[in-house]
């Protein structure tokens, strides 16, 4: 626990890649197995199911810091991160521990799981009492379910690949599902990630993803920079979920991009993919698919948070795996094969098997395609994939230029909105008031009796500095208190982004909309030019955003 | 049937109205009683000021030409029939509590204060009273400082390790009270030690009282080979300016006690974060009310509903006065976000 703490602390205080790097591997040298398997899940976003759940969490912390509840409460809102609290808050410990960290996870937290929260409160008291602050921090942040740190699962993975001489793709590819929850690290699950072994992967293994990143050029500019569209593969972005068709000996694996396995879910894209050749794995979207034509992503989110599909979810939201592109064919892997030739080899085999793919987009200029990126919301896709058809596959998001695969997203829907309520953030955001509310007008200027309304919440798009002076401003004009959250005199105006905008009786406004965020602070403008719920109703004409009760309109 | 008060909050500072003057008031008056000679504290402007003698250097390398009287720690002066005297508050050097007596009851305003160890001033002394008016910058129990030998060493250790690779220690700091303690406690034969020009003249004001700091130099006056070795002070508003470009390679690292928080020191994207601070902690803050036996507490400046609501569950009087104090950590503030007062007026 005492090594796993001080890594803990390198990587935490650390901000460059190399001493991070390096730091990972002086520990992965001196730990042995048992503890380097848990260490490379947890920093790998691994979280076991939790031990405890946080209500009996909090009541351990309140009784052990001795604080009247209130007090602790406050404590928390300042700290924004409960582990972190209760570390700076209990009385120093009496006893000392030399566990490694495979023993306090596997002999002291998972055996908790399940047990009278009595006697897990005992339990507890007696643990911090053998542990240190930063020790303490761990165990709690262990308990709550992970914790990020700076890590990425590229720079872990390049911690084993240096540590253990194996190469930084094949690591890659044996992560994969590593930290999956349905399975607990062990010794030998870890020494398997960095053996030299030629062993092959497990029958459902999917291939680390790719991803593209984003193009924000001016069209203009595309020729210089990326030639002739001739020599790219041009698609239409779905807005689906990410995901990898897995056929290999007679079964079927799916695969989201989160390493989840959701093969469960979605029972008619399996049964379609039964028809593949064993030895095939496709690169896709999962979408709702009905009339040739994708449906809003609401609609998706249905199979997603439904425990059961039942015969009902089945009729309303029909899922389809849009493939476009091939990992393997033939139990070959295809990732170095130029994206030409995987496209052609895709198209033989959607022809022969039944295969959904997407659809080439053809154009002689990049103006021409940027005309027909003007379709995006009325075909209900959010703009164009270029992808250079002599580019490998590669893994994550590379940061070398010659990425070769790129998104070129249509803008998002934006509208000036007011912020009327803010609320403490966490993290690096702990203490500052970071997460807004906002709201539109109800009616014109000039009109009766107008108000505002909320229609949304947005935490991303400031840089720092315009937080803190946002911060300022919050506390100047606080009207009330609730608990973490803050009322205000309304001042100020936000262009507010998102993606898709649908109907919502949920919502006091009607609306709800997605992927919100700020654009840019309008210190600008005034609040009574801020846009209206008519604004916003104007939007929901176009039919990507149908009402996600079907029928209802 | 009760009595007024001898300190009331006025527009324009907290005042004594049988003494017809302010305590560190923000806007000009034609008295003022300055606790120390932070900018929040002792503004320019007033007709007149008066501070206890070790302020005098670093009030006038503050505040220029001022007409000043000094008095020394505990001794009394007559002030409209009004016994005013001044006594330690460990903040930094110079710094004071106000106490007014008359009529046989007793108020004492502290300004800010600490009751851990400061090599560069007089130690806090807790003074008996019917009301005191505290500060609550670190008025929550997460703010915890831990020994302040152990922080020297912590930075030792930094700066050893930076030098030992042939990079400077960029420590910021805020430029009175905290660069003068860290130069005060850490260990110069490790290297030179460099300063940001808002810092020497404050140096010079801490060596002229008699304040033994080690030797500092200024940029311009050091050697490129030697800054590869040196621990370098400069204020937080020096972080990511110009000012930086001619260190090269280094480390950087922020004094406050708003480092306790991983998020603040995250926020920063510094290297290090040594948890140092010039104010009460939490359990300070109660050692130190307590110990003035005080059942009225009046309390300013940081986590004004917490402490009230604390204290008055502790069974005493407690309630708030809105101050203008609070921005003299300015660098911290912006880290700390809950510097900044809270405007919530509050009574309990």
């Amino acid at each position: 626990m005492k090594r796993f703490a001080k890594l803990f602390n390198e990587l935490d205080t650390s901000t460059s890649t190399r001493s991070k790097v390096d730091a990972l591997k002086r520990y992965l040298a001196l730990a042995d197995a048992a503890d380097a398997a848990w260490a490379v899940y947890f920093l790998a976003g691994g979280k076991p199911r939790q031990a405890i759940n946080s209500r009996v969490l909090r009541e351990f912390a309140t009784d052990a810091s001795g604080l009247p509840d209130w007090l602790f409460e406050e404590s928390y809102q300042a700290v924004g991160d409960l582990a972190e609290t209760i570390a700076l808050l209990l009385p120093p410990p009496t006893r000392k521990s030399d566990g490694t960290l495979a023993f306090w996870i596997e002999e002291r937290l998972l055996p908790l799981r399940g047990r009278a929260p009595a006697d897990m409160l005992a339990a507890l008291r007696g643990y911090v009492d053998e542990l240190d602050a930063p020790e303490r921090f761990l165990l709690i942040k262990l308990i709550g379910g992970g914790f990020r740190v700076g890590v990425s699962r590229l720079l872990i993975t390049r911690a084993l690949a240096e540590h253990s001489g194996i190469d930084a793709k094949l690591v890659a590819q044996r992560m994969i599902g590593y930290t999956d929850i349905a399975m607990a690290p062990t010794a030998e699950r870890y020494l398997s990630l960095i053996d030299s072994g030629d062993h092959a992967v497990a029958d459902g293994h999917p291939y680390p993803f790719f991803l593209a990143h984003s193009l924000t050029l001016p069209v203009e500019q595309f020729a210089d920079e990326l030639g002739t569209p001739a020599d790219w593969l041009i698609e239409w972005k779905y807005d689906g979920i990410r995901a990898q068709l897995v056929r290999r000996a007679g079964k079927v694996w799916l695969w989201s991009r989160g390493e989840e396995l959701i093969t469960e879910r979605f029972p008619e894209i399996v049964e379609r993919a039964r028809t593949l050749p064993d030895g095939t794995v496709l690169d896709g979207e999962i979408l709702v698919w009905r009339d040739d034509a994708p449906q809003p992503f609401a609609l998706l989110q249905k199979r997603v948070t439904r425990k059961s599909v039942t015969a009902n979810v089945l009729r309303e939201a029909p899922a389809a795996f849009m493939a476009y592109d091939l990992l393997e064919a033939h139990a070959e892997d295809m990732r170095l094969r130029p994206q030409g030739e995987r496209r052609t080899a895709l198209e033989k085999i959607a022809d022969q098997h039944n295969v959904l793919i997407s659809p080439r987009v053809t154009g002689d200029s990049w103006e021409q395609l940027a005309l027909l990126r003007e379709e995006s919301r009325n075909r209900g896709v959010e703009g164009l994939m270029i992808k250079h058809l002599d580019s490998t596959y590669r893994v994550g998001r590379t940061k070398d230029a010659n990425a070769n695969w790129w998104k070129w997203k249509i803008d998002p829907y934006a509208v000036d909105a007011v912020l009327v309520y803010a609320q403490r953030g966490h993290g690096r955001r702990a203490s500052l008031y970071s997460d807004y509310t906002f709201a539109v007008w109800t009616s014109e200027a000039g009109t009766n009796e107008r108000a505002l309304v909320p229609f949304t919440k947005a935490y991303s798009g400031l840089t720092d500095e315009e937080i803190r002076k946002v911060d300022a401003a919050i506390r100047r004009t606080t009207i009330e208190k609730f608990g973490p959250v803050r009322s205000v005199t309304p001042t100020m105006v936000f262009e507010i982004g998102f993606e898709g905008i649908q109907r919502s009786p949920r919502h006091k406004s009607g609306i709800a909309v997605r992927f919100p965020r700020m654009l840019r602070w309008r210190q600008d403008k005034p609040i009574d030019e801020a846009d209206t719920l008519g604004t916003l109703q104007s939007l929901l004409v176009a039919p990507s955003t149908l009402s996600v009760e079907s029928g209802s309109d | 049937m009760t009595e007024p008060p001898l300190i009331v909050a006025r527009p324009q500072g907290l005042y004594c109205p049988p003494g017809d003057f302010y305590i560190d008031p923000w806007r000009n008056v034609d008295r003022a009683v300055i606790t120390h000679a932070h900018g929040d504290h002792a503004r320019p402007g007033h007709a007149s000021y008066l501070a206890t003698t070790s302020a005098e250097h670093v009030l006038r390398t503050r505040l220029g030409q001022i007409s000043l009287q000094t008095i020394d720690y505990g001794e009394p002066i007559d002030i409209n029939g009004v016994r005013v005297s001044l006594h330690p508050a460990g903040h930094v050097l110079g710094s004071s509590q106000v106490r007014v007596e008359k009529g046989g009851r007793v108020w004492v305003a502290s300004g800010d204060y600490k009751l851990n160890p400061d090599a560069t001033c007089v130690p806090f002394e807790p003074v008996r009273c019917d009301a005191f008016i505290t500060e609550s910058t670190f008025g929550l129990p997460i703010y915890r400082w831990d020994d302040s030998q152990q922080v020297f060493a912590d930075i030792n250790t930094w700066w050893s390790a930076n030098a030992e690779s042939g990079r400077a220690s960029l420590l910021f700091c805020y430029a009175f009270g905290k660069a003068q303690r860290i130069l005060s406690g850490v260990d110069a034969s490790i290297g030179r030690i460099v300063v940001h020009g808002a810092v020497e003249p404050l140096n010079r004001a801490y060596r002229a009282s008699g304040v033994a700091l080690p030797p500092t130099q200024l940029v311009s006056e050091t050697d490129k080979a030697d800054l590869s070795r040196a621990l370098v002070l400069a204020p937080p508003s020096a972080q990511g300016s110009p000012w930086m470009r001619r260190f090269g390679d280094y480390s950087d690292a922020f004094a406050s006690g708003w480092m306790r928080l991983r998020g603040t020191r995250r926020r920063r994207s510094l290297d290090r974060g040594f948890v140092l601070s010039d104010h009460a902690d939490w359990p300070g803050l109660i050692e130190g009310i307590g110990a003035t036996g005080a059942q009225q507490v009046i309390v300013t400046h940081g986590q004004i509903p917490v402490l009230v609501r604390w204290l008055t569950e502790q069974g005493l009087d407690a309630s708030a006065f809105e101050t203008e104090y609070g921005n003299e950590e300015a660098g911290d503030a912006e880290v700390g976000g809950t510097a900044v007062p809270e405007s919530a007026p509050e009574s309990a």
